[in-house]
């Protein structure tokens, strides 16, 4: 279907996304860890002055068993109104939601009911193995001339390489894999890029082995989960550059390039070095005609004792922080990033992206803490601020508190639970609290764990733009 | 050709340029990336040589074929031909594709001249040029081709400054005071309207035959 005047929810800047209205409703990828109930993808009302506020309000039942939702995005966004290939009457509608651990993917229409989406066609594991040679798809961005899709896995039970296949706009068939030449490339993860620079960045976990059964800790000692991001020429589909961290830096997961199309930075979280269990954060930006790597963020692990960690860290003494996602707001002006471990999300003022000042902290789980939440300060939560996701006028940030089914299981052993808070930021001084009002937890979502939560209308790490 | 059929050749160079896909978009978004009003201009010359190119082919030939021919077969055949790709424009869902952001002035010509040949640009003339009587001399004369081939490259030079001269007003107006945000409202589905003009460009081209 197509339009008289482009989908309202498109901004050709992110300096106009800001000033987009507060989303009305929330889509939270929640999956069943034991595969015997469908996994879902649940709607929250985000509307303050709804009686429904903060409280499940819609549930699409999956029509299969043991997808493990996890990542998904949506079918249009921003990108579309970029001009090379313009396309701005097609509708933000669809969201694209893969299952990693069964390979199929889901279109879901938002429409004509946004708070009752309908799945309306399911890709099987066997087309993409076919189409685009992978499996395991994760990451799903609205690109202008299709919608991008990274994979870790290869096709047939292949361990890799992983990559990133294209999905028809329109269609949503599968194309097959974006890549002409992967150059060294073989483990994959996320996926984004910089649109008008020509420019796609990816970055590295591991294979399907690595990761299905667990964190492995015989591999992640040897150093072998991924420890490099790569740049690509987005026009030719070429690998261009392999910039390694040092293989001390296990696991450079979320990509978070500068939403300005006029900057050529971005952020990248890694998960632990297994040096001294510490996260960072590191910046790419421009070194001349090459790309480089600065670490600008050092999260160091916390002391514990052994009687109160999971079997996995008993030995080290010490919580890990756990860095697995972060995300940049629309004006790039705060990185909030979430430490699974000590449960703790930080804001760090990055307006001098190689000089990060941290602005504010919410405690909530974490590993040996298990802060409450204010709403219900009785309850020790367990798991931790690990998705995060920000509003377009980047007043609200949501985060949930499952991070994979066989690694919740590893890093809190007697229950994650399920829980996706609300907090409050202060746009002109920084800081954040959590919202009293926002606390879905528990029963509210029948046994499910929760993992992303995507914003009606796009978030910050939704959309592109092409015009500053 | 009368003058109506310059002001028609000249009102459709405007209605070329007034569609963001046509290339004034893309100026616009190369000089915001650049910070630079000398980007956005720069890359407008390109964008018109390609729209030329894809325009002139179609009007030479036409013309040169017409004044071989001096039948009724290539209204008809053009007409059909004109109507058939106006509906497929109005009723398909596939758009043109080309990753890029930066490119250099040829690739910006190539870019354009894709364009505008994926849209039917230049078939969009065909009921101005078919409309035209015969040039003089001797129909069914090969020699005459060469020639018959210059008032459609006239056709379509007229054409491409009138084209070029609304896409520099646009993009200097959305540059340098409305901003893009417009975007959001006044870009109408022009493709939508395009096909239709295509349709009846076509229809229209039928009935004079």
């Amino acid at each position: 279907m197509t339009h008289w005047t482009p989908d309202p929810t498109f901004y050709p800047s992110p300096r106009e996304a800001v000033t987009a209205p507060a989303e009305k409703l929330a889509y939270v990828a929640a999956f069943d860890r034991a595969a015997s109930r469908p996994d879902a993808i649940v709607v929250l009302d985000t509307d303050p002055d709804s009686p429904d506020y903060g409280r499940v309000v819609g549930w699409t039942d999956l029509p299969h068993l043991g997808d493990e939702l996890h990542h998904f995005g949506w079918n249009a966004c921003s990108s579309a109104l970029c001009p090379t290939a313009p396309h701005p009457h097609v509708e933000r509608r669809y969201l694209i939601v893969p299952g990693l651990r069964s390979s199929r993917i889901h279109v879901i229409d938002t429409q004509p009911d946004p708070r009752q989406p309908q799945v309306v066609k399911v890709i099987g594991p066997e087309e993409l193995a076919k189409r685009a040679g992978y499996s395991r798809p994760h990451t799903v961005h609205c690109g202008p001339d299709g919608i991008y899709l990274s994979a870790l896995g290869g096709a047939d039970g292949a361990e890799g390489p992983g990559g990133v296949a294209i999905l028809d706009h329109t269609t949503f068939e599968v194309r097959g894999a974006w890549e002409a030449d992967r150059g060294p490339q073989f483990l994959a993860y996320d996926v984004w890029w910089h649109l008008t620079q020509d420019v796609l960045v990816t970055s590295e976990w591991g294979t399907p082995s690595m990761i299905e059964d667990g964190i492995i800790g015989e591999l992640l000692l040897g150093r072998r989960y991924g420890h490099a991001i790569h740049f690509w020429d987005l026009a030719k589909r070429r690998h261009v550059q392999r910039v390694d961290l040092g293989d001390q830096y296990q696991m450079p997961l979320e990509l978070r390039p500068a939403h300005d199309p006029t900057k050529s930075y971005g952020f990248v979280g890694v998960v632990i070095s297994v040096e001294d269990l510490s996260a960072s954060i590191w910046l790419w930006h421009r070194d001349s005609d090459a790309w480089a790597v600065t670490k600008v963020i050092d999260i160091p692990a916390e002391p514990a004792d052994p009687a109160d960690l999971p079997d996995l860290l008993k030995p080290f003494g010490a919580v890990p922080p756990l860095v697995t996602d972060i995300d940049l707001s629309v004006d790039d002006r705060f990185l909030y990033v979430s430490c699974w471990g000590t449960g703790e999300l930080r804001q760090y003022d990055v307006s001098d992206p190689m000089h990060p000042v941290q602005t504010g902290s919410v405690h909530l789980g974490g590993i040996v803490r298990r802060t409450a939440h204010p709403a219900a300060p009785d309850e020790a939560l367990a798991g931790g601020p690990q998705m995060v996701e920000v509003s377009r006028d980047g007043r609200r940030v949501y985060v949930s508190n499952s991070l994979y089914g066989a690694w919740d299981d590893q890093f809190y052993p007697d229950g994650v639970g399920a829980w996706l808070a609300k907090l409050d930021v202060d746009v002109d001084a920084g800081g954040l609290i959590p919202d009293e009002r926002f606390f879905p937890h528990g029963d509210e979502f029948r046994g499910l764990r929760v993992h992303q939560t995507r914003l009606q209308g796009g978030d910050a790490s939704s959309d592109s733009y092409c015009f500053p | 050709m009368t003058v109506t059929t310059w002001a028609t050749l000249a009102a459709l160079g405007a209605f070329h340029g007034l569609n963001p896909a046509m290339g004034w978009l893309f100026a616009v978004a190369r000089g915001l990336q650049e910070r630079s009003r000398a980007v956005l201009l720069r890359s407008l010359l390109p964008i018109a040589a390609g729209h030329l190119a894809s325009v002139g082919i179609v009007a030479a030939l036409v013309t040169a074929t017409r004044s071989v021919t001096a039948s009724t077969t290539l209204a008809v055949v053009g007409g059909v031909l004109l109507v058939a790709f106006g509906l497929w424009r109005l009723l398909s869902q596939r758009h043109f594709r080309w990753a890029g952001m930066r490119l250099s002035a040829a690739q910006l010509a190539g870019w354009s001249f894709l364009m505008s040949s994926a849209h039917g640009a230049g078939l969009m003339l065909l009921p101005v040029l078919v409309a035209e009587p015969v040039p003089g001399g001797h129909p069914g004369h090969l020699t005459a081709a060469p020639v018959g081939a210059l008032p459609g490259l006239a056709a379509a030079g007229v054409h491409t400054v009138a084209m070029l001269g609304t896409a520099l007003v646009i993009a200097m107006l959305v540059y340098e005071v409305l901003g893009v945000g417009v975007l959001r409202r006044a870009w109408f589905n022009v493709d939508r309207l395009w096909a239709g003009v295509l349709v009846a460009a076509g229809l229209v081209t039928l009935i004079q035959a």
